[in-house]
């Protein structure tokens, strides 16, 4: 037997330092909140103390926003934004280890997706929205069109230098200012974002970022002076923030959750379709609000698709996520695991076929070994709900009109995936499901350039492309 | 058509005729381009370290057909080479031999002579190699030749033409034949991917050759660009998998030419571990068809466990 020796990246990389600050109005600035220690999920030590906000941290930083918005930045020409914007785009690169390794050890997922694609296409949708900073007049909203003012953003914690990126970047190519609140459980990223932020000169006020629970959310999203609401994060809280906004005036993006259908046919490429499944709901440990946690497999082609799935999920290898060979690493909280334990034994109660990886799980901090439910029906829990971890729930169809049936039967529809060699029934599909993003033959592949977004009870607006800055002008 | 071994009904149906092999052909699965390349690439990012990089390193010497296969061979070229193979590193007894010695059908005496009782095989090239332009004759007597100057492994090639123009039944009658011309010696079938150019002509290819007996598929010649290259091996190493777990016998696979360093061969190895599985892990189901390979490899082992690099002018050119 060949056993691959440990090979973890050096936690030292991190730079992790045991007190982290807020940072307002281009200052790192103790909270008045309760401060929060953020843990390493794969280990359950405790990593660093940050500061929290208070409702009158969360006043002065929109304050700050406000002041910057109106003396500098909306004043300032695209060009000399774009500058900015390029700089922090390089900044990350430049730190591009430190961030991943921090990233891995705050939430918990394996290094080499923060190495490989959390900090790149982080710096990715900097580069990408410098680009719009001096050409939003070609963008397709008018010759000349305005920011909105303060954006208030508030992020999950699946993705925490990312989403601050997807939050961000858009936000001030277009001239907004900017107060964003990380999750509580994962804030250390866009801590180092905002000294890269310092670095890089902005002008104070124009990004503040201020840690803290869901109270500290709702006092910015409610915040009398906040222009405009961005919130990726649960349907529950999504739904919340729409009914206080409403009437305010305030413009609103959601992006909620999901229950994406992967949906395989006959003709498909199988063992890039199997890579497809594997990558679409064990990548980030199923953290993904896009996940493709429901697959749809055309019952000629069931048994044999689910064996080699099988075959390939057996060989994911789960554990340390500083270790490079990790494929999927640990569970980002106690609470999440709870959670996802709870609706797999809710999957078992209703009848459907449990199996799960045979891989070793190390003994401390939370993990959940790659689970594959077979005999799934829509009326389950674990069809319907969202699990939001490595939980796959596997569906057959008969024909394609069944599978967009079954495969529109949610209320999501953030994304979808299609498995199929023949490009006619690609677009056939692509037309009839109702999920933002549909991916033909791949799963999960995010771009800067690709508008990203949902429907129904996935939210609306879209983040990224041209159509994503639609969101931060007022148009 | 005659199958050369008994094959399990469903694919006894295959070969039956020109007809039913195309059906077969055309039915297995497509491989979709982007999605095997970025398998590829993804499993290229194992760390192998400490231990497990200086077990790869062994295994990969003992998969190595070093191989000579020039206009300018000589006897006295392949005597060397032999001698390489036998003790690759003379000053570490330890070090594994190497799997085989590869060179054309004229100079497989010399290499016999050279490696009676160590073991090692003897492989030669035959069928017209590389292009396999020539009369079904010619190619069997090349093969005949080879075995009776004391080839234990035959390296063939597939008429690429004739697969390309879509006469499979032609490629696979021509495999059999020359199987049976083999004997007991082994045969390996060079698919020349390069030619074949598409991942479905490469997957089409290996189930032909395997259907029609081969006991090893090999990538590359190592004449055509691009020759060995991870994702190819990926869908022949999906080939032997699949063949696997439908009759139960395992085939081998042999990536070749253009694999020159030991970061490579590990890849290579990683892919063999995680698609076709850990069984494959041995020199009688994966091979490395190279010459420049094992000296590197060589350098690598004296690195892991000296700690440091001590460079080319400590390994023999041979």
């Amino acid at each position: 037997m060949w056993e691959y020796a440990p090979a973890p990246e050096s936690r030292d990389i991190a730079n992790l330092k045991p007190n982290y600050r807020m940072f307002v109005d281009g200052k790192f600035v103790e909270g008045s909140g309760e401060p929060l220690k953020t843990i390493n999920p794969a280990t359950e030590e405790v990593l660093a103390e940050v500061s929290t906000a208070s409702a009158s941290d969360v006043d002065t930083a929109v304050k700050a926003a406000r002041r910057a918005y109106d003396r500098v930045w909306s004043k300032m020409p695209g060009s000399e934004r774009a500058k900015y914007i390029y700089r922090i785009a390089r900044q990350i690169q430049e730190r591009a280890r430190e961030l991943a390794v921090l990233e891995s050890l705050d939430n918990g997922k394996p290094i080499k997706e923060s190495r490989d694609v959390d900090v790149p296409t982080a710096a990715a949708h900097f580069f990408y929205h410098a680009g719009w900073a001096d050409k939003l007049g070609y963008a397709g909203y008018g010759p000349d069109p305005k920011p909105l003012g303060v954006a208030g953003q508030v992020i999950p914690w699946n993705f925490p230098l990312l989403m601050a990126a997807w939050k961000i970047a858009p936000a001030l190519a277009c001239g907004n200012t900017v107060v964003l609140k990380p999750a509580e459980t994962t804030p250390l990223t866009a801590l180092v974002l905002a000294e890269i932020i310092q670095q890089c000169d902005l002008p104070p006020g124009v990004v503040n970022i201020i840690p803290g629970a869901g109270d500290v959310g709702a006092a910015i999203t409610e915040h009398g002076d906040v222009n405009k609401v961005a919130f990726t994060g649960s349907t529950e809280v999504g739904k919340i923030i729409q009914g206080k906004l409403a009437g305010t005036g305030k413009k609103l993006t959601l992006e909620l959750g999901g229950k994406a259908a992967n949906v395989v046919f006959d003709d498909a490429p199988l063992d890039q379709a199997v890579e497809g499944i594997v990558n679409g709901i064990f990548f980030n440990q199923g953290h993904v609000c896009c996940a493709g946690s429901r697959l749809l497999v055309q019952e000629s082609i069931a048994d044999e698709l689910l064996a080699k799935l099988q075959t390939r999920i057996n060989t994911l290898r789960v554990g340390d996520p500083l270790d490079k060979n990790t494929d999927v690493g640990a569970i980002n909280s106690r609470e999440q695991l709870v959670k996802i334990k709870e609706l797999t034994e809710s999957g078992e109660a209703e009848g459907a076929q449990r199996w799960t990886s045979s891989c070793p799980l190390p003994d401390k901090g939370f993990f959940f070994a790659p689970t594959v439910f077979s005999n799934v029906s829509q009326a389950m829990r674990i069809a319907r709900e969202e699990i939001f971890g490595p939980v796959l729930s596997v569906l057959t169809f008969r024909t394609p009109e069944e599978a967009v049936a079954k495969a529109n039967n949610t209320p999501y529809g953030l994304s979808a995936g299609v498995w199929t060699e023949k490009g006619s029934r690609i677009l056939w599909m692509a037309q009839r499901m109702r999920a933002g993003v549909v991916w033909s033959n791949t799963f999960n592949r995010f771009d800067p350039a690709a508008p990203f977004g949902g429907y129904q009870e996935s939210g609306f607006g879209r983040e990224g492309g041209r159509t994503g800055l639609e969101a931060y002008l007022d148009v | 058509m005659a199958a050369p071994t008994t094959l399990p009904s469903a694919l006894a149906d295959a070969v039956r005729d020109e007809s039913s092999l195309r059906r077969f052909l055309h039915g297995l699965p497509g491989v979709d381009q982007v999605g095997v390349e970025q398998r590829a690439a993804g499993l290229g990012t194992r760390s192998i370290k400490k231990a497990s990089k200086l077990h790869a390193i062994d295994l990969a010497i003992s998969m190595v057909d070093l191989t000579t296969l020039e206009g300018a061979d000589t006897h006295g070229k392949v005597r060397s080479l032999a001698a390489k193979a036998k003790r690759p590193d003379p000053e570490r007894p330890d070090v594994p031999k190497v799997a085989a010695v590869c060179v054309y059908p004229d100079m497989v005496r010399t290499a016999a002579d050279e490696l009676q009782g160590t073991g090692i095989n003897i492989a030669s090239v035959a069928t017209a190699f590389p292009s396999g332009r020539s009369t079904m004759d010619i190619k069997l007597a090349d093969t005949r030749f080879a075995v009776e100057q004391g080839a234990t492994e035959v390296d063939m090639v597939i008429d690429r033409g004739a697969f390309l123009s879509g006469r499979y039944g032609e490629v696979f009658e021509e495999i059999v034949k020359v199987k049976q011309a083999c004997g007991d010696a082994h045969l390996k079938v060079i698919l020349e991917t390069g030619e074949l150019v598409t991942y479905d002509n490469v997957r089409r290819a290996s189930w032909l050759a395997l259907l029609a007996g081969g006991d090893f598929i090999k990538t590359s010649t190592g004449k055509v660009q691009p020759a060995a290259t991870l994702p190819v091996t990926h869908v022949m190493l999906q080939a032997v998998r699949d063949w696997k777990n439908q009759t139960g016998e395992l085939r081998g696979v042999k990536p070749a030419g253009g694999i020159r360093t030991t970061k490579d061969a590990i890849k290579y190895l990683v892919a063999v571990h995680e698609v076709a599985g850990p069984e494959w892990l041995d020199p009688h189901l994966f091979r490395f068809g190279a010459s420049t390979l094992l000296n590197d490899l060589l350098m690598q082992r004296r690195t892991q466990l000296d700690g440091h690099y001590s460079g080319p002018d400590y390994v023999t050119v041979d």
